[in-house]
């Protein structure tokens, strides 16, 4: 590579909404990608039977299991709304400073508010089910 | 005057030889995996916690078996598409990136194949 001169790192700015949604979009795709590891494993066992089942199952409901699965859906609820923000950019909407800025904040709320939606769903807080 | 020949232009494959086949598929699969994404968490939604009993009615029903497949194979395709822009971005050796590459490409391959294989077995045998 030799002596080039480089752009200062990434350290060196101020972190803003716009920088830092980017590099979670990022994030979270990839923690999705290991997440589909639960998911697999989940209908392997469902096809193998319910002594395997049981035992997936088991560690979805321990803490750790808890606590990844609370991750998971927050990385699929913020991926979703960020995704469908960059095929709006996709189709050539939204690029003025102020636009990226408030998509960026509406993206945060409905992620927000799916993930929140769908544990208290899950966790049978609404008295309600799907 | 541009240095491009007029067969090359036309093709319109660049340097990569690919064009913007990359780029659509991306947004393609991201496209199917809005509506496959909610549905699906909706369903889940519907069998957590459940027993196997439950379970493997959901998975094995004729409507849940047919947008499953569809979920994981869009699923892992959208997947071993955004991962390999991020290899290709952050690991700047050639070889490490052709094996890194090669790793995420089949894993992503193998673990969609083994779900698929698991629904179908479940749709078919219960």
């Amino acid at each position: 590579m030799g002596k080039r001169p480089l752009s200062p790192h990434l350290q060196i700015y101020r972190p803003q909404i716009t920088s830092v949604l980017s590099i979670l979009h990022r994030f979270t795709g990839i923690a999705l990608a290991l997440g589909t590891l639960h998911l697999v494993f989940w209908i392997l066992a469902a096809a193998q039977g319910p002594e395997a089942f049981a035992a997936v199952q088991a560690f979805s409901d321990s803490w750790v299991g808890q606590l990844l699965m609370l991750g998971w859906t927050a990385a699929l609820f913020y991926h979703l709304a960020n995704g469908v923000r960059h095929l709006v950019w996709d189709a050539g909407f939204g690029f003025a400073p102020s636009q990226v800025s408030i998509s960026g904040g509406i993206t945060l709320i409905v992620a927000a508010t799916l993930t929140l939606l769908a544990w208290l769903i899950g966790t049978g807080q609404l008295g309600m089910s799907l | 005057m541009s240095m491009r020949s007029p067969l090359g232009r036309v093709r319109g494959l660049g340097s990569a030889k690919e064009g913007t086949g990359h780029w659509w598929a991306q947004r393609v699969t991201a496209i199917a995996l809005i509506p496959l994404t909610l549905w699906f968490a909706a369903g889940l939604l519907s069998v957590i916690g459940a027993e196997h009993g439950a379970a493997i009615a959901w998975i094995g029903s004729p409507v849940t078996a047919v947008l499953l497949v569809l979920l994981l194979a869009t699923g892992f395709y959208h997947a071993q598409l955004g991962l390999q822009v991020v290899l290709e971005d952050y690991v700047h050796h050639e070889g490490a990136k052709i094996a890194a590459l090669l790793c995420v490409k089949f894993a992503c391959l193998l673990l969609g194949a083994a779900a698929v294989f698991g629904v179908l077995k479940i749709a078919f045998q219960g």
